[in-house]
């Protein structure tokens, strides 16, 4: 195990933190059951991809990376905002398959562009991701959606989880707070995309399958639906845990998936809540007097 | 058009409608277990592909090993096939026991990870066990067929095999719902499950019972999809699932006749892409159109809207 390669796994785990906190304020705390992350994903890593491909300014890399991350959480936001308004009118089940079937749709759709590369995939992205720079957006993240959560817009949005028919009744408007977390979630996504294609270097649509828009629910309910720190947590346990098990020799190496997959079951029937349940770790409130803490 | 492009236009049409029905049941058989399951437990049990995987699997080594020993293949598949009914339909009510009833009553979401998690363990065990690679599944009917106006229109003996046990599944399933005890204690379960418990109905049987009726028929389908296109291979139930559970949800899901009707939509629509329109867009209409159903008429085509109550 080198440096290297522990690099690698951070900016992996960093990668899905982002997936996972955006996913988290659609599924864990505005409670609409998406299916489709890895669309937005895909989406967000298109578009910076294809800002970095055809035409980059020429300006320093890391302002290059800012442009291409605004540029895909636009993107992906556009494309929650044309999925969402529909497909928001839905509940619970139906909800989720209709966002599944958009997940697909947007990759069949990828596949089938040839100026990206089609199912050839698209090459030659600049290397603008770096550990410093990808670790500060995602710093931006967490900060961002904890503060949206604690405002009023958060609010709202929570009492949609709780009880949508009661939150109606308050006066809420509860399709704009839906539509609003739903577009602002697919838009991290976007970011996460870009920064996922400007790291690997090449992107291609067979990378964005429905199984990963699965793993990444995977996280955010491992950590905890509702819980930001749940999300981060979740993240690194399942980008890392597939990579340790490697190291446990040739024929653990083979069946590691398999050993995934019996501990998912074992965690939904042992502790279905997550890790974390609801609750947030806040690294700050151990440094406050006790009760001051809010 | 000219008189013979018309021809030849209808010539391809009556193909391409004959495949998707064969197609069609396919989806069909599979979505009836789909929409058996969600209709009495509100659960989209996404391992319901991998029971019509280990359905093909067990056919093909069953299958495989009859005719080593020199048995005549349509025999093989009359072994064969019930065979891998039982044997998926064994593993669907273990999986039942083990997994999906101590979480039963525990909201959506986790019944939905744990099935999602039981549909990955089995790709994987089966990716560790038999293989990733595709398998050839022996040849037990002729691959020969009927063709119409001089050979412009074929249909293979698999493909009549297909839409003549899909026709006699379909009718048994009915005369079970509709005349038999444990039909009619399946409706009341799916109905209203504690008013059933309370008319003294073993719930718990009925569910186990549902789960091996439908993963007994996604068996049934996976031998016969293994004749059809000649491979079997453990990721096979992915996609074939997903569409499956997309004709459950076009037909509403729930209800009996609605996977039949989705599924043959669905398959029709898709070959018509295949035929007239780009094969690549095949995967991405089936799911347009699930959008769009979902959209107009969310509780499906032969769904009833149900207002929901405080």
């Amino acid at each position: 195990m080198n440096l290297e390669y522990i690099a690698h796994l951070a900016a992996i785990s960093g990668i899905f933190i982002i997936l996972a906190v955006s996913l988290n304020l659609i599924n864990g705390i505005c409670g609409e059951l998406s299916l489709g992350h890895a669309g937005f994903w895909a989406v967000g890593a298109y578009v910076g991809g294809a800002y970095g491909v055809f035409m980059p300014l020429p300006i320093p890399d890391f302002m290059n990376l800012f442009i291409s991350c605004g540029l895909g959480f636009v993107g992906a936001a556009l494309a929650g905002l044309v999925i969402g308004v529909p497909c928001l009118r839905l509940r619970g089940d139906y909800l989720a398959i209709a966002t599944l079937g958009f997940g697909e749709i947007i990759r069949i759709i990828i596949m089938n562009m040839d100026i990206v590369g089609g199912p050839r995939g698209l090459t030659g992205i600049p290397k603008w991701t770096n550990l410093p720079l990808l670790y500060f957006i995602i710093a931006l993240t967490v900060i961002f959606m904890a503060n949206l959560i604690r405002g009023t817009h958060g609010r709202a949005i929570i009492s949609i989880r709780e009880d949508e028919i009661a939150a109606d009744c308050m006066g809420i408007y509860t399709f704009k707070y839906k539509t609003l977390a739903f577009v602002i979630g697919a838009g991290f996504a976007g970011v996460a995309g870009a920064l996922y294609a400007h790291y690997q270097e090449f992107i291609s649509p067979n990378s964005f399958t429905f199984m990963w828009s699965v793993i990444i629910l995977i996280m955010v309910i491992l950590g905890g639906l509702g819980s930001i720190s749940g999300s981060i947590a979740g993240a690194i346990i399942l980008t890392v845990l597939p990579e340790l098990l490697r190291f446990f020799g040739e024929t653990i190496s083979q069946w590691r998936m398999l050993i995934y997959s019996v501990l998912l079951i074992v965690l939904m029937l042992a502790r279905p809540k997550g890790i974390f349940g609801k609750k947030e770790f806040n690294p700050l409130a151990l440094f406050q007097k006790k009760g001051t803490n809010s | 058009m000219t008189g013979e492009e018309i021809q030849f236009f209808f010539y391809d049409l009556c193909q391409f409608l004959l495949n998707g029905i064969a197609q069609g049941s396919i989806y069909a058989l599979i979505a009836l277990g789909y929409t058996m399951v969600y209709g009495i437990i509100k659960l989209i049990n996404f391992a319901h592909g991998e029971f019509y995987m280990i359905g093909a699997f067990i056919g093909y080594y069953i299958c495989r090993y009859l005719i080593s020993v020199d048995m005549d293949p349509a025999l093989a598949l009359l072994i064969g096939l019930p065979l891998a009914m039982i044997g998926s339909g064994t593993i669907a009510v273990i999986v039942e026991k083990l997994v999906y009833r101590p979480i039963r009553g525990h909201g959506r979401i986790t019944p939905l990870i744990t099935a999602l998690g039981a549909s990955l363990f089995f790709q994987y065990l089966g990716q560790g066990t038999v293989g990733a690679e595709p398998k050839a599944f022996p040849s037990l009917i002729s691959s020969d067929g009927i063709g119409f106006f001089d050979d412009n229109i074929f249909i293979s003996y698999v493909q009549i095999l297909i839409m003549a046990l899909t026709l006699l599944i379909m009718t048994f399933l009915w005369w079970l719902v509709t005349h038999t005890k444990i039909g009619k204690a399946m409706r009341a379960t799916s109905y209203n499950r504690n008013a059933a418990e309370l008319m003294g109905i073993d719930t718990d049987k009925v569910i186990s019972f549902t789960f091996f009726l439908g993963a007994s028929l996604a068996g049934a389908t996976g031998v016969l999809v293994g004749m059809y296109y000649n491979t079997v291979e453990p990721m096979m139930g992915l996609i074939p699932g997903l569409k499956a559970f997309i004709a459950a949800v076009l037909g509403g899901i729930g209800i009996i006749p609605g996977a039949a009707l989705g599924g043959l939509v669905l398959g029709i629509a898709e070959n018509l892409v295949v035929g007239f329109w780009i094969s690549t867009y095949r995967d991405a209409v089936a799911f347009a159109i699930l959008i769009l159903i979902l959209l107009i008429k969310p509780a499906g085509l032969l769904g009833k809207n149900v207002k929901e109550k405080v």
